[in-house]
């Protein structure tokens, strides 16, 4: 384990070090060619406001409206009928939250994680939960965005598909590991 | 789907407020939503620019035509669609490496990069390639062996052994990994793509 976060803390730097260094052995003029890319980024992040601000304007306020709350609430006997762990019923919020929103997500697992400790069975399956799925919703918004795609086609599908495995998977996998 | 949840998430989300006797809260949130737009696009404004400028100096010295052949038998069986010679196989290796490490803020650029990229094979600029939606299933569903924030999280709460769930975290997102590449397949099929 050390050396794969040895390796995360070096990569970045490496990366900063080696690039510029390469391109300038290759007779890159590395200035330039940097400020020229760079101007891109400027480019591309106000292209992706639009579609940035039209889901997070829907996702905030189903959120702060309650209507999450109530959407969890319907989800309970759900849960409840597969007769699982009944502990579960505390991850429905995360599972529901994750791929609306990665700073969302992450508060409701700090949550749970404090308010259950971190090795308890929630915690871990929030924490698991939590690393393992990305930010559908965003992640399709704005790189769809970034190059003006309207028609998604069955792109959310794929995405909310391997959102619903990962939790399964996740909840299998903890209670098998962990017990 | 999308028009349809966007709609329903908006919707409902005012009648709930409504019944709640809390509509002031659907003004609140929507105009803080749109700042947050704002925010988060003017971060990402800096972490692109960063990135895209490396790339460019690796583009042009040649370091990401390399990669890609590196990389080439394994992810091209991924697409299909796209020529051997694609430059877009560059940036799309690129993200997924900058996924694996749990490198988040590093990736969006490379990801971004890599779209611009399919869009300039796509035939129809306003609907998604299946190698677009191959990328986005890949992307959401990539694993990650340093889920480092979480871990961070865990230690802050006085774990006895915060990085206890990378095991499990990579055998999860492997899951969902495995699921979203089968489903684009089969999707992809049943498209006639």
């Amino acid at each position: 384990m050390t050396i794969i976060s040895e390796l995360a803390r070096w990569a970045i730097p490496f990366i900063l070090f080696f690039v510029p260094l390469y391109g300038y052995l290759h007779k890159v003029p590395v200035y330039e060619t940097f400020v020229e890319g760079a101007e891109n980024g400027f480019k591309t992040a106000v292209k992706i406001i639009p579609f940035l601000i039209g889901m997070l304007v829907s996702i905030k306020v189903f959120v702060d409206s309650g209507a999450l709350d109530l959407l969890i609430n319907l989800l309970r006997p759900l849960f409840l009928a597969m007769d699982w762990n009944p502990d579960l019923l505390g991850i429905i919020p995360l599972a529901v939250m994750r791929p609306l929103s990665g700073s969302g997500a992450l508060g409701v697992a700090t949550e749970l994680i404090h308010q259950y400790g971190p090795d308890s069975f929630i915690g871990r399956l929030a924490s698991t939960l939590q690393g393992s799925t990305d930010t559908t919703f965003f992640v399709l918004a704005v790189y769809f965005g970034s190059v003006g795609i309207k028609k998604h086609k069955y792109a959310l599908k794929v995405g909310l598909l391997a959102d619903a495995v990962g939790l399964i998977a996740s909840i299998w996998i903890v209670s098998r590991v962990f017990g | 789907m999308v028009n349809l949840i966007w709609l329903v998430m908006l919707i409902c989300g005012i009648i709930v407020a409504a019944l709640n006797g809390n509509i002031d809260q659907v003004t609140a949130s929507a105009l803080q939503a749109s700042e947050l737009g704002i925010e988060v696009a003017i971060q990402l404004m800096g972490v692109m620019s960063l990135w895209l400028g490396i790339m460019h100096i690796a583009e042009k010295a040649g370091l990401i035509r390399h990669l890609a052949r590196i990389s080439a038998p394994l992810v091209r069986k991924l697409f299909p669609s796209l020529r051997a010679d694609s430059p877009a196989f560059g940036p799309i290796v690129m993200n997924l490496c900058a996924n694996i490490l749990g490198l988040g803020n590093a990736a969006t650029p490379f990801g971004l990069k890599a779209m611009q990229e399919l869009q300039k094979e796509n035939p129809d600029q306003e609907t998604a390639s299946p190698a677009m939606i191959t990328f986005l299933a890949l992307n959401t569903s990539c694993i990650t062996i340093i889920p480092a924030t979480i871990i961070a999280v865990r230690m802050k709460a006085g774990s006895a052994n915060p990085v206890e769930i990378i095991g499990t975290t990579v055998f999860a997102t492997g899951c969902a990994m495995a699921s979203a590449i089968i489903a684009d397949v089969l999707f992809r099929k049943r498209n006639g793509l």
